[in-house]
């Protein structure tokens, strides 16, 4: 499984490019993260804020091994402005894949 | 004649109506914008009311309604509202305080710039942004305002009707918009499908306040209590409401579901197409008026889509389009029996009327688009219009406000 926590506002050229390299499915949550980007701290009122969390992307996608590493470059390339805060992605394993509906297991409910 | 209180009443609670139409057209266009940017337009509309406020009181007011320098501009001898006073100016509106008339077309004066942040909404610096407010209410609303309504102003001396700012307002900010959409250029991403609306909801709530505040916006400008607010309010409702239904249908018809920024849009469209007819023209004109705005301003819409300019929020198809197909719609439908200070339309056969309106509508559109292409270059240039790439993707709440709405 594949977890890329980006920029939202490259979701939707991330969901193109893996889209038209054949990988359809896709879970998405609205995140918020820190990473070395730094936030921003400002006084409202008398008190002081600081976000440092700001609003991120988290894409998960399970894919067969070897297609794992095209689908890092898909992300990677799409997901990329080249400034500080475009996120990283983490490649986990996955014990068992059941497709609900079929109940198909392994490769072929990946599929 | 003497103050009346019925009018006074009347005429201060339009100013409050249409003051609240301004942070309605906020959440009209947050909703409309993607969800890192909804802060902003609320910020830019609200600070509107308080820029053009302080402008409108020290200069504005008199530029628009001034004695007159050659039908062009009004003087500054009414700079910082001397000589506006508690005692009517029998010229605009002889039965209410000037103060009364000055705070209900400073109302008017808010809304028009504001109405031009949806063009360029999503990508604009806000320090420049404030500058645009300035120099555009000054060196375009005030000029038109006085052209139209100010005594001595050259469209109104020709005979052309505008009852609530079809030319004044819609014209002047929607033709503005496009202007403004191409010195800009497009937003990053644009045309790739990622532009989705925040809300829909806000959409709805605001083009509620908006035809709530409508009433006052063109039942007010009645200046009086009384038949004539009467029939410009009625005129007002049903135009919105056949307006929302014919843009809803098109859409319906065009693509498959009634969606209810449809709906929004629609009745937004309509009360702009009414707004220069509404003292001039019945019940069944305001109908057709109406009915024939959500249609043309769908259209206007989709055109504008094709040719990929990216007036974000469509000023210029629902306020341009609108306002011209009202400001000619006057000239057709007017009749001087609802109104005697008006005249009659082509229908009662007088031709002349829309050759004015025509003349007025022209005038607007050359004078809004070339002004405020003047007005964004000299700010690009003195410092700079549009947000850096990497802000305008990371959203204008966090990086020009340093808030933001939690996803």
């Amino acid at each position: 499984m594949i977890h890329a926590v980006i920029r939202p506002e490259r979701l939707e050229e991330v969901k193109n490019a893996l889209e038209k390299a054949g990988f359809h499915g896709l879970t998405v949550y609205d995140v918020m993260g820190r990473g070395r980007q730094q936030g921003f701290s400002w006084r409202i009122r008398g008190n002081t804020y600081k976000i440092d969390l700001l609003p991120k992307v988290k894409i998960e996608i399970v894919v067969d091994e070897e297609d794992a590493y095209r689908v890092v470059e898909i992300i990677k390339e799409s997901a990329a402005t080249g400034e500080v805060g475009d996120g990283k992605i983490f490649i986990t394993p996955v014990d068992e894949t059941i497709r609900i509906r079929t109940g198909e297991r392994g490769p072929e409910a990946v599929k | 004649m003497g103050i009346d209180g019925g009018d006074t009443v009347w005429v201060m609670v339009s100013a409050a109506l249409v003051m609240l139409m301004t942070p309605g057209l906020g959440l009209f266009y947050a909703g409309l914008a993607r969800k890192k940017n909804v802060l902003s337009l609320l910020m830019q509309c609200f600070i509107a009311i308080a820029m053009i406020s302080v402008v409108w009181a020290l200069w504005g007011y008199s530029l628009a309604f001034g004695p007159s320098r050659g039908g062009l501009i009004g003087g500054l001898e009414w700079f910082a509202l001397s000589q506006v006073g508690s005692e009517p100016n029998p010229n605009y509106a002889p039965t209410i305080p000037h103060t009364t008339y000055m705070l209900f077309q400073l109302m008017f004066a808010i809304i028009t710039p504001a109405l031009i942040i949806g063009a360029f909404a999503e990508r604009v610096r806000f320090g420049a942004f404030l500058l645009f407010l300035v120099a555009w209410s000054t060196l375009v609303y005030s000029p038109i305002a006085h052209w139209v309504w100010g005594v001595g102003g050259w469209i109104r001396s020709l005979g052309a009707l505008d009852f609530a700012g079809g030319t004044v307002v819609h014209i002047s900010s929607g033709v503005s918009a496009l202007a403004a959409a191409l010195v800009i250029g497009r937003r990053i991403g644009y045309g790739s499908g990622s532009m989705e609306p925040s809300s829909p909801v806000y959409v709805i709530l605001g083009a509620a306040l908006l035809w709530f505040g409508w009433f006052g916006f063109n039942g007010g400008s009645a200046l009086a209590s009384g038949a004539l607010a009467s029939g410009a309010f009625t005129a007002t409702h049903l135009a919105a409401s056949a307006a929302a239904l014919s843009w809803m249908l098109t859409g319906w018809l065009h693509r498959g579901k009634p969606s209810s920024i449809a709906v929004a849009s629609g009745a937004v469209a309509g009360l702009v197409a009414v707004t220069p007819a509404s003292g001039f023209v019945g019940p069944q004109a305001a109908l057709i008026i109406g009915a024939v705005a959500g249609v043309l301003c769908y259209a206007a819409v989709n055109l504008r889509a094709k040719i990929g300019v990216d007036d974000s929020l469509d000023v210029w198809g629902v306020h341009g389009v609108g306002g011209t197909w009202g400001a000619i719609a006057t000239g057709i439908f007017a009749d001087a029996s609802i109104n005697p200070a008006g005249a009659n339309g082509l229908l009662l056969g007088n031709p002349s009327l829309l050759f004015s309106q025509l003349i007025a509508v022209a005038a607007t559109w050359a004078y809004s688009a070339t002004m405020t292409i003047v007005i964004l270059k000299v700010i690009d240039l003195a410092v700079g219009l549009r947000v850096k790439p990497i802000e305008e993707m990371i959203g204008l709440d966090i990086t020009q406000h340093a808030e933001y709405v939690k996803p």
